[in-house]
C-alpha cells in the first residue's frame, strides 16, 4: 500500500496511488500551460463571434464581420478581373490578324496564352509545348493545318477531327494495310521510299518501286514530292519531323492502320478572347507564320525591290 | 467437452457458410476473401477440436497468480512483422512517386492500390497490433489482475490477424470502399466490428476484476481509444453492399456530408488510435523505464478529459475551403486550435516524468527513444494545429507539408514510443536477463532519427514549394505554373524522402534481430548501459480476495 510520501527528487508530494510501481506527483499543472490553453478558448469564442459558427434552428449564426467564403471568392476574382478588364477587352475588340500591328497587346495575349495553356493544353502537348509521340510539338515551324494567327485560333475553337463540329478540322488517311488497298510486300516498298525521300535511307530497288506507289496512292494527299498539303493536314513527309515515329517500324504501323489524331474544340469550354490568347502563345513559341495578308505583302514589296534592280 | 464440441461445431458451420459464399460470388475478390476466411474458421475449429483429451491444464488459482502473456507475445511478433511490412511498402510507393516506372504497369502494383496497404499495414497492423498487445500488457500490471478471458483474447488476436489479411489483400485486387483509412469493404466491416466488440469485453473485463482501487490513466486512454475507434468505425462505415456475395457495397452519406463523415472518422482515427491509445502506452513504459513518478496526477485529469473532448470536433479542419459550409469550418479551426494545449498535456506528463532521471537520456537508449517520440509528439501536436488556422491551410492543403506532418507524428511519436515498448517487454515477456543487444538500440535509435529528420525536412520544403507554385501569380494576373512543372519540382525532394525512409527502415531492421535474438535467448557481449530493473517476483497479480484497499485519507479527499 502506497502513501503519500514526499518524493526525493523533485521534493514533491506523491498523491499515494500506486500501480506496478508507478507513483503519480501531486505537481500543480504548469502556469504556463494553463494560460495558453486559457487564451486559445477565449480566442475560439472570440473567433466564433466575428466568423460564422454555430449552427442554429434554421442557419448557423453569420458573425459580426459578416463574411463568407463566396463572398470572399467573388471579390477576390472581381478584383482579379478589374485588373485585367483593359486587356480583356482590348483583346476581345481586336480580330487577331490585327495583333502584331499592337505589340504591347500581342505580348499581353501571350503571357494570358500562357497560362491557359498550362492548364488546358499541357496534358498533351507538354508543359513545354514540345510534345510527344501523336502530339504534335508546337515550338517548330512545321504545322499539319497552318501556324499563322487566325489559322491557330481556327484549329483552337474547332479542333481537329472533333466529332460533332461542322467546321473541325478533318480528313482521314485510308489504312492502307488493314482494308487491303496494299499489299505488306507493297506497303515495306512504300515505307522505303518514305525513308529515302525522308533521307533516312539510301535509294534501294524497293524505294523505287515505292516511288510508284506513293505516286499512285499517296502522293494525292502528301504531294508528288512527299511535302504534304495543309488542306487536309497531310505531313511533310521529306523533313526530320515525325508526329508518330520515322522509324520502319512506326511507319509500317502508319501506312497499315492509318492514323487519326484528335483535338478538342475549345470553341464553348474556353472563351474567345482566352482561346485569341492561346493563339497568340502557340504562335509565339518559335514556329509563328505571318498571315496571309502579310506574307503576301511582304511578297509584293520583295518583287518591287526586285523591279528596283535591288537584292 | 461438450462445450469444446459446440464451439468446434460452431467454427465449421462457419467454415461452410464462407465455402459456400465463395461457390456463390457474384465477383473474383469475394471467393477469395470467402476462402481465406473458411481457411481460417478451420483453422479456429481444429485448434478447438484439439483441445479435447488434453490433460486439464493448472487449476484455475494456480492460473490467476499468472498473468496471461502468450497473447502479448504473438502480438509483439505482429507488430515487428507488421513494422516490417508496413514500412517496406511505404518505401515502395515513395520510390513511385520518384520514378513512376515503379509503378511496372500492373494493376496490382500501382500507387493507388498499394498506398491504402501502406497506410493501412502501419496504422492498423503495426499500430493496432501494438496498442492491442500493449494494453493488454498494461491493463494486467496495473489492475494486478489476469486477463479476463484468455480465449477471447486469443479470439481478438487472430480476429484482428485475419482483417489486417482481408484488408490487404483487398486492397491490391482492387477492393476497396475508397473511404481514407477505412478502406476494406463491408463484409470485412463487420468482422472487425465482431473483433472489437471482444476486444472491448477483454479489456473492461480486466479493469473490473483489478486488484487495485483506482484505474491507471494508461488505462483511461486505451478505454477511450477502443470505445471511440468502435463508434467512428460503426458510423463511417455504414453502407448496403450490392450483393450478399459481393464485395461491392455503397456509403450511406452522399456528397459533402459524406466527405464531412469521412473526416470525422479519418481525423479521429489520428486522434484516438494514434494520439489516445499510445499515450495509454507512453503512461506505462515511460515511467516504468525511468522509474520515475508520474509528473503531474491532475495534468493527466485535465488534459484527458479536454484532449477526449476536443478531438472529437476538430474533423472539419481537414475540408476547409471546400463544400462544407463555412460554419462548420470555423468550428473545426477553433476545435483545433484549443486542442493544442491538452495534447501537449501528454508530452509535459512524458517529459517531466524524467525530473530526477534526465541523466537516463544520455546512459539508457530506450529511454531516449521514448523522450525523442515525445518530443516528436510535441511537435506534430502544435503543428497539426497550426495547420488548421484556415489562412495557414489554404497554403499547406494538398501539399506534401500534410504528408510530411504525418510522417513527423507517424514516424517520430507513434513508430518510436511503440519500438521504446517493444524494447521493454521483449526481455520481460520471454523471460531473459536483458535485450540482446542495449548497442544495437542505439543503432536504431540514430538510423530512425536521421530518417525521420530527411523525411519530415524534405516534405516540408516540398509542401511548402508547392504551396507557392500553385498560388505563384504573375504581375500580369495569370498563374504561373502548370500542375506538371510543380511536380517536377518535387522530384528532388521525393527522392530524399524516399532515402529517409529507407533510413527509418534500416533501423526496423536491427529492431527485428536485436528481437528474435531476445527472443532465442542470447546476449550480445558488448560493454553495459544502463536499463529499468526488473523484479519477475513482483510481476504477478495480487491473489483473489486480497484487493488493496483504498488509502482511506484518499477516499475522503475524493
Amino acid at each position: 500500500m502506497a502513501d503519500k510520501r514526499v518524493d526525493k527528487a523533485t521534493g514533491t508530494q506523491t498523491v499515494g496511488h500506486e500501480w506496478d510501481g508507478i507513483e503519480e506527483l501531486d505537481t500543480p499543472m504548469p502556469r504556463w500551460w494553463l494560460i495558453i490553453f486559457y487564451a486559445t478558448i477565449v480566442f475560439a469564442i472570440g473567433y466564433s463571434i466575428m466568423y460564422p459558427a454555430w449552427p442554429m434552428l434554421n442557419r448557423a449564426t453569420a458573425g459580426v464581420l459578416g463574411w463568407t467564403s463566396h463572398k470572399q471568392l467573388r471579390q477576390e476574382m472581381a478584383a482579379a478581373d478589374k485588373k485585367r478588364a483593359p486587356i480583356i477587352n482590348a483583346l476581345a475588340t481586336t480580330p487577331i490578324e490585327n495583333l502584331p500591328a499592337n505589340p504591347k497587346l500581342l505580348h499581353a495575349a501571350e503571357i494570358g496564352g500562357r497560362s491557359a495553356f498550362k492548364v488546358h493544353c499541357v496534358q498533351c502537348h507538354g508543359s513545354g509545348a514540345a510534345g510527344g509521340k501523336g502530339y504534335p510539338n508546337l515550338n517548330d515551324d512545321d504545322w499539319l493545318w497552318g501556324g499563322d494567327l487566325a489559322t491557330i485560333q481556327q484549329t483552337l475553337q474547332h479542333g481537329i477531327r472533333q466529332p460533332g463540329d461542322d467546321q473541325t478540322r478533318m480528313s482521314q488517311m485510308p489504312a492502307f494495310g488493314r482494308d487491303q488497298l496494299l499489299t505488306p510486300d507493297e506497303i515495306q516498298d512504300v515505307v522505303s521510299y518514305v525513308r529515302y525521300i525522308s533521307h533516312q535511307e539510301p535509294a534501294s530497288v524497293s524505294a523505287r518501286r515505292g516511288a510508284t506507289l506513293f505516286a499512285n496512292n499517296c502522293a494525292v494527299c502528301h504531294g508528288p514530292d512527299g511535302k504534304g498539303d495543309r488542306k487536309v493536314g497531310a505531313p511533310n513527309l521529306t523533313d526530320a519531323i515525325w508526329l508518330y515515329g520515322g522509324d520502319r517500324g512506326t511507319i509500317t504501323q502508319t501506312v497499315t492502320n492509318a492514323r487519326y489524331g484528335i483535338m478538342p474544340a475549345w470553341h464553348g469550354r474556353l472563351d474567345p478572347v482566352t482561346i485569341k490568347m492561346l493563339a497568340a502563345y502557340v504562335h509565339s513559341l518559335g514556329g509563328g507564320e505571318a498571315s496571309p495578308a502579310q506574307q503576301q505583302l511582304a511578297e509584293t514589296n520583295v518583287s518591287a525591290e526586285k523591279a528596283d534592280g535591288q537584292p | 467437452m461438450d462445450d469444446i464440441v459446440t464451439r468446434s461445431g460452431a467454427w465449421a458451420l462457419l467454415a461452410f457458410i464462407c465455402i459456400f459464399a465463395a461457390a456463390t460470388a457474384v465477383d473474383h475478390a469475394f471467393s477469395v476473401h470467402m476462402v481465406i476466411s473458411a481457411l481460417a474458421a478451420l483453422a479456429a475449429a481444429a485448434y478447438t477440436m484439439n483441445q479435447l483429451g488434453k490433460p486439464e491444464g493448472p487449476s484455475e488459482a494456480a492460473l490467476q497468480s499468472h498473468y496471461y502473456d502468450d497473447v502479448i507475445r504473438w502480438g509483439l511478433i505482429a507488430t515487428v512483422f507488421w513494422g516490417i511490412v508496413g514500412f517496406l511498402v511505404g518505401i515502395v510507393i515513395a520510390s513511385q512517386l520518384t520514378f513512376p516506372l515503379l509503378n511496372l504497369h500492373s494493376e496490382f502494383t500501382t500507387f493507388g492500390r498499394l498506398r491504402p496497404l501502406h497506410t493501412s499495414a502501419v496504422i492498423f497492423a503495426f499500430g493496432g497490433n501494438a496498442l492491442i498487445a500493449t494494453s493488454f500488457y498494461v491493463v494486467q500490471r496495473t489492475c494486478r489482475a489476469r486477463l479476463l478471458a484468455p480465449g477471447l483474447a486469443r479470439f481478438v488476436f487472430w480476429g484482428y490477424q485475419l482483417f489486417i489479411i482481408l484488408a490487404a489483400t483487398g486492397y491490391v485486387m482492387g477492393v476497396t470502399e475508397g473511404r481514407e483509412y477505412a478502406e476494406p469493404e463491408w463484409y470485412v466491416d463487420i468482422w472487425l466490428t465482431i473483433v472489437w466488440v471482444a476486444y472491448l469485453a477483454v479489456f473492461v473485463g480486466t479493469i473490473v476484476k483489478r486488484a487495485e482501487p483506482h484505474i491507471y490513466v494508461a488505462n483511461w486512454f486505451y478505454l477511450g481509444f477502443i470505445i471511440t475507434v468502435a463508434m467512428l468505425h460503426l458510423v463511417n462505415n455504414i453502407s448496403l453492399p450490392v450483393s450478399l456475395v459481393g464485395s461491392k457495397s455503397y456509403a450511406a452519406f452522399a456528397g459533402v456530408q459524406d466527405a464531412l463523415t469521412q473526416w470525422w472518422y479519418g481525423h479521429n482515427a489520428v486522434g484516438f488510435f494514434l494520439t489516445a491509445g499510445f499515450l495509454g502506452m507512453m503512461y506505462y513504459f515511460v515511467p516504468k523505464q525511468a522509474e520515475r513518478p508520474i509528473y503531474s496526477y491532475r495534468l493527466s485529469i485535465v488534459h484527458f478529459w479536454s484532449l477526449i473532448f476536443l478531438y472529437i470536433w476538430a474533423g472539419p479542419h481537414h475540408l476547409h475551403y471546400t463544400a462544407l459550409p463555412d460554419w462548420a469550418q470555423t468550428l473545426g479551426m477553433v476545435f483545433s486550435v484549443m486542442l493544442w494545449m491538452p495534447s501537449w498535456g501528454g508530452m509535459i506528463n512524458g517529459l517531466m516524468t524524467l525530473n530526477g532521471a534526465w541523466d537516463k537520456i544520455r546512459t539508457d537508449p530506450i529511454i531516449r527513444m521514448m523522450v525523442f517520440a515525445l518530443a516528436f509528439y510535441g511537435m506534430s501536436t502544435f503543428e497539426g494545429p497550426m495547420m488548421s488556422i484556415k489562412s495557414v491551410n489554404s497554403l499547406s492543403h494538398y501539399t506534401n507539408w500534410t504528408i510530411g506532418h504525418v510522417h513527423s507524428g507517424a514516424l517520430g511519436w507513434n513508430g518510436m514510443i511503440t519500438f521504446g515498448a517493444i524494447y521493454y517487454m521483449a526481455p520481460r515477456l520471454w523471460g531473459r536477463e536483458r535485450l540482446y543487444s542495449l548497442r544495437m538500440v542505439n543503432w536504431h535509435f540514430w538510423c530512425a532519427t536521421l530518417g525521420i529528420v530527411l523525411y519530415a525536412s524534405s516534405m516540408w520544403v516540398a509542401g511548402i514549394t508547392q504551396g507557392l507554385m500553385w498560388r505563384e501569380y504573375g504581375d500580369d494576373g495569370y498563374l504561373v505554373y502548370s500542375f506538371a512543372e510543380v511536380v517536377a519540382a518535387l522530384h528532388p525532394y521525393y527522392l530524399i524522402r524516399t532515402v529517409g525512409g529507407l533510413l527509418y527502415f534500416t533501423g526496423a531492421i536491427f529492431m527485428v534481430w536485436n528481437v528474435w535474438m531476445t527472443i532465442r535467448g542470447r546476449l550480445r557481449a558488448e560493454a553495459p548501459l544502463s536499463d529499468a530493473a526488473y523484479d519477475p517476483a513482483k510481476d504477478h497479480p495480487l491473489p483473489q480476495g486480497q484487493q488493496r484497499a483504498a488509502n482511506p485519507a484518499m477516499l475522503a479527499a475524493e
